[in-house]
């Protein structure tokens, strides 16, 4: 496979290490998801070339980066990469045109305005074309970030946190966007994060750093439910799953949507019939019952197998993941439930869901 | 109130030393200034020592030790009369060289801070837009530095101008060569003629102040502050 991205570095900085042996799809986005000091924005900046790692391997669709064996390190200015770091970083002698320009008058193909403006659509920054950077908030300036990474027509795109320093509100105001971004780009982008919430939202693939190392790497539904992982146990653990909308009921309210293997009814969305949207299920809202309740309020009632189960440690809690149909779905019980109800292994069961959220 | 021709001749010669010198500062200061502000060599404590010197120096001091150097007998003279130049003490050449020494540190400071308060993240953001490292220094660092810049040149001017103990011993007083405008106050003083002193020693302290006003004046942050 020529399409992929190998990304292989070692490097010491005092007491830290990072220690990592990649190989990420050429597509979607990955992200790259740790607690601080774990090596997330480290390994990113090793990609860019905005930190030289000693040993390295780094191959990029065929183009390889870094070669350290054959003494080869392209500088950051060279790689055809996109950026966007953690506070926007915009000049601020120029204007937001200006900034947009910058990288565009340096790449030697000449810019193709249809791309320009299907960026500037996209990001929805037209009016503050002729704006310096000190008249922008804080969500518009990361806005012109990712436009003006954007614009070069990178081969990948790297984003380090690029929420992190806007309040909730900003935040509200990027992220749809970027969930936008996620299905229009066709280039593969790696998003540093510690955002469990960005993570739902908008990964493919999820590699797990720890102390500088991968403690896992796979596809988001996948990674999510292993129960070896302490994700999985924690009380923010949760299922994502990609659904379609298939109906709306105006009388009560609900959209019904479709996944692989069954249905499920949600409170009322705006969104169209045939959209495809993800949404969130937290282990702490699925119960299990044998038999299906006839008379319950919860309106998601889901045949299910039992795949795998484990105690969560100190809190009393079991958790136990669930074959939905072909997806993946996590539920906390009390381990005290887990053995009344004498749950094993290949049992056939109910999850009832007591709530979602949508993500997109 | 009459200038004479004396007079006017220093005035001349002095706006040639500060400019020159301005220039030759802001050429050597620029790459010395952002070496002293990027690099993190053990040589740096060592080499900021030796920029600030002239800043605590007695200019006879430095005059003193300069003449030595350039003097025939002086590692520099020796250097300058096999490059075919002579010597330079006593001439104008010599008194630019003087003048870029005197002033280094008031050029090479407000510019080695303005490099320093720019930091990283604007260069990264540049090299991750296809830019090299010169191609940043030419079209994020430098507009970005301009006040560091105008600071630097103004000081680097202004401080040359008022240069007086280093003239004398590197200089002399040598009439359309090395007689500078100082050096014309102390001779008026010397000879009592203290109503053309005044008339020069007015006109460079109203010049002084109306440029370091239009300094403080169109600069948001204090000049001074961006001297350590």
């Amino acid at each position: 496979m020529t399409n992929s991205i190998f990304a292989q570095f070692q490097l010491n900085y005092g007491a830290f290490e990072l220690n990592v042996d990649l190989r990420l799809p050429s597509s979607g986005v990955t992200v790259l998801f740790g607690h601080s000091g774990s090596g997330k924005t480290t390994l990113l900046r090793c990609i860019a070339g905005l930190q030289y790692a000693p040993h390295g391997f780094l191959k990029i669709n065929g183009n390889i980066w870094q070669d350290s064996e054959k003494n080869l390190f392209l500088p950051t200015y060279q790689r055809n990469l996109g950026y966007v770091f953690q506070e926007a970083n915009l000049f601020a002698h120029l204007t937001v045109l200006g900034n947009l320009n910058y990288g565009l008058k340096r790449i030697k193909q000449p810019s193709n305005s249809e791309h320009f403006k299907q960026v500037i659509e996209l990001v929805g920054i037209k009016h503050l074309l002729g704006r310096t950077p000190e008249r922008l908030s804080g969500g518009e300036r990361q806005r012109v970030a990712i436009a003006r990474a954007l614009v070069l027509n990178p081969e990948i795109l790297l984003m380090d946190e690029p929420l992190a320093a806007l309040d909730a509100k900003r935040k509200q105001e990027i992220l749809p966007f970027l969930t936008r971004l996620h299905h229009s780009l066709k280039i593969p982008v790696l998003y540093v994060t510690h955002s469990q919430q960005e993570v739902a939202q908008l990964a493919d693939y999820l590699v797990l750093l720890t102390q500088g190392k991968v403690q896992a790497a796979g596809l988001l539904t996948e990674t999510l439910s292993r129960l070896d992982l302490p994700q999985s146990k924690e009380r923010e653990a949760a299922s994502v799953w990609q659904v379609k909308v298939t109906a709306h009921d105006a009388i009560y309210h609900l959209t019904q949507v479709s996944f692989a293997g069954g249905e499920l009814s949600l409170s009322k969305l705006s969104a169209a019939i045939g959209s495809v949207l993800r949404v969130q299920i937290y282990a702490r809202d699925v119960s299990i019952t044998l038999e299906t309740a006839k008379e319950t309020s919860i309106l998601n009632v889901l045949p299910a197998l039992i795949n795998d189960l484990a105690e969560t440690g100190e809190n009393g809690q079991t958790v136990v993941r669930l074959e939905v149909g072909s997806q993946l779905l996590l539920a906390h019980i009390s381990c005290k439930s887990a053995h009344l109800l004498n749950l094993q292994i290949g049992m056939k069961v109910y999850a009832q869901i007591k709530g979602t959220s949508i993500l997109n | 109130m009459e200038l004479s021709p004396e007079d006017l001749s220093a005035l001349y010669l002095t706006f040639k030393v500060a400019s020159l010198a301005t220039s030759i500062l802001l050429i050597l200061g620029t790459p010395l200034a952002w070496w002293l502000a990027r690099t993190a060599s053990r040589w740096k404590g060592f080499c900021s020592a030796l920029v600030a010197l002239p800043l605590v120096l007695p200019p006879s001091v430095l005059g003193f030790y300069l003449l030595i150097l350039m003097s025939p007998n002086g590692i520099v003279g020796k250097l300058t009369q096999q490059l075919g130049i002579g010597t330079l003490p006593f001439t104008f050449a010599g008194l630019v060289v003087a003048s870029v020494l005197y002033s280094l540190p008031f050029v090479v400071q407000p510019l080695q801070n303005t490099f320093s308060a720019i930091g990283n993240a604007p260069l990264e953001a540049a090299a991750t837009l296809r830019a090299s490292p010169l191609n940043t220094f030419f079209s994020v660092v430098m507009p970005l530095s301009k006040s560091g810049f105008l600071t630097a040149a103004i000081l680097g001017f202004t401080h040359t101008v008022g240069e007086f103990g280093v003239v004398l011993m590197v200089g002399g007083n040598i009439p359309d060569k090395t007689r500078v405008v100082s050096v014309q106050i102390y001779n008026h003083v010397e000879a009592l003629e203290y109503s053309a002193a005044h008339t020069l020693a007015g006109g460079l302290l109203v010049f002084s102040f109306l440029v370091l006003l239009l300094l403080y004046s169109t600069q948001k942050h204090n000049p001074m502050a961006q001297m350590k």
